[in-house]
């Protein structure tokens, strides 16, 4: 395979019938699969094989789908254009030479080249929808709550969720339905997915919608980006909808405050590795402080050594309320301009990204610049709230992604309106 | 780069808090990183006090007694064991 879509290639065959019976399915290699290696696209975890099943693969499984392969991502779920993967690049089906977007490129890339029918990625800042858009395909971040994250490797766990990626919109919804609902091993999920049929509101009926545009994510985004996310707009006008201008004044603040949380979420979650349970280990002799941070400088890449180290400071003696404090402050703030903007109306558009995918090894040296793409996704990570990336059109040949932000559990709404446009 | 520099003596303390080792190039290469990303959060300090609503619930489970990995599938993983325990390094 051209662009080394998956890490590992290992068919996981499913019951004889379900739902998604028939249905080929990659998942990213950060959720845990029973017998065959997750390496959460890391050295650390090249050869970690999970006991057991992440609960979403429990159900992929009963819904009677094939796995066919684990896909790349960047490591740990760091990143935003799967380059940092351990295993080495992926190039993007939909526009060859260029990122596919991340974490989640390599699920994102199987659906765009065919690979597999559908595809499950998790999302912390944006690691589904960005590749979505990037790939010119559907993916949907759950409501925080909708989905169970056991057997998902965490890294931001107060941000991330499992989301399921489609050619259509239809699609994505039918693999939705079979992950949502609540897990007594995640305390965390909600009832509100247990008896949902996503797949049946996706009925491309927007007659009197109303989307509200926050204004600030439109700003300092690329000029061909926008004209497409209008050119959509326009379609969905054509279709009975109509829109007003909203303004999220927090949104300023939510890409620094996204990154002390989840940095500082990370540089907990990854303490776990040390080389002794499972993955790398130095198997050096001495002092376990000494032998530990040693391992850990083995079987980390730098992305990742970069989020546990500025995650660390983040919450040390002294910069604890002037970083992580404020951050949650940002956070409240967020929720709350998002409550307000969807009061009235019923669901928020932007572009999902705010630039084409980049091309290959482009950006890779500025962490900076990387993190500030991530300007449209991370709002919605900090508010809870369920959001979808679906295809917009192109600029330069380039796919671009429009981005729809529903009400908390409001799933099907963000479904119906997105099925207009694919 | 911003003035308020990050010193590579404060990476190294912190990749140390962080158990992570460090070469003299990752440390010289973060500094630098660091004092632009700090820099950049630092604007968090325009953020207003906001009133955070708490109205989540625990959920609680019965404590009842289940079935769990047994030890043989727990320490599949593990690079060193013995007697049926994790091996770890000198606690020294």
């Amino acid at each position: 395979m051209s662009e080394d879509i998956f890490i590992t290639e290992e068919r996981i065959e499913g019951a004889d019938d379900g739902p998604l019976a028939g249905k080929t399915v990659a998942v990213k290699d950060n959720i845990s699969t029973e017998g065959v290696r997750t390496t959460c696209g890391s050295k650390m975890l090249e050869e970690y094989v999970p006991p057991y099943d992440a609960t979403v693969v429990a159900r992929l499984k009963e819904a009677g789908a094939t796995i066919v392969g684990k896909a790349n991502m960047d490591e740990f779920g760091m990143g935003t254009t799967t380059e940092t993967s351990y295993f080495g690049e992926t190039d993007n089906p939909a526009a060859p030479g260029h990122v596919p977007g991340g974490s989640s490129g390599g699920s994102a890339a199987a659906v765009a080249a065919g690979e597999a029918d559908l595809a499950l990625g998790s999302d912390t800042g944006g690691s589904v929808r960005c590749p979505a858009a990037f790939c010119g395909v559907v993916g949907i971040k759950p409501t925080y709550g909708l989905v169970s994250r056991y057997g998902l490797v965490a890294y931001g766990n107060s941000l991330e969720q499992i989301g399921p990626f489609g050619e259509t919109v239809e699609d994505a919804a039918a693999l939705l339905d079979v992950i949502a609902g609540s897990d007594e091993r995640d305390a965390t999920t909600h009832d509100a997915g247990d008896d949902a049929n996503y797949a049946d509101a996706a009925t491309g009926d927007v007659d009197g919608l109303q989307i509200g545009i926050p204004t600030e994510l439109l700003e300092g985004a690329d000029e061909g980006v926008v004209e497409t996310f209008w050119d959509a707009i326009d379609e969905l006008e054509d279709k009975g909808a109509s829109y007003h201008e909203v303004s999220l004044p927090s949104v300023e603040h939510a890409v620094e405050a996204y990154y002390v949380i989840a940095m500082s979420e990370a540089s907990s979650n990854l303490a776990r590795f040390d080389g002794v349970r499972y993955g790398h280990s130095g198997g050096y002799d001495g002092n376990w402080n000494e032998t530990f941070a040693k391992a850990r400088e083995e079987g980390f890449g730098d992305e990742v050594k970069r989020r546990i180290l500025l995650g660390t400071y983040a919450l040390s003696a002294g910069y604890h309320d002037k970083y992580y404090k404020k951050a949650q402050d940002a956070r409240a703030w967020v929720k709350q301009d998002f409550d307000e903007a969807l009061s009235e109306a019923d669901v928020l558009a932007s572009p999902t990204m705010p630039v084409p995918p980049f091309e290959l090894g482009e950006s890779l040296d500025d962490p900076l610049k990387l993190y500030l793409a991530d300007a449209n996704t991370v709002p919605v990570n900090l508010a809870d709230l369920p959001a979808i990336s679906v295809p917009a059109g192109e600029t330069d040949g380039l796919p671009v992604g429009l981005q729809l932000v529903g009400p908390a559990f409001g799933e099907e709404r963000l479904i119906r309106a997105a099925s207009a446009l694919a | 780069m911003s003035d308020d520099a990050v010193s590579p003596e404060e990476v190294r303390h912190v990749a140390d808090l962080a158990r992570v080792d460090l070469d003299d190039d990752e440390v010289d290469r973060f500094a630098g990183q660091f004092a632009d990303i700090l820099e950049y959060f630092e604007t968090l300090d325009e953020v207003p006090e906001v009133d955070r609503e708490a109205d989540l619930a625990n959920v609680m489970r019965p404590d009842e007694e289940h079935d769990s990995l047994d030890s043989e599938a727990a320490l599949r993983n593990a690079p060193e064991t013995e007697d049926g325990y994790f091996k770890g390094p000198n606690v020294s």
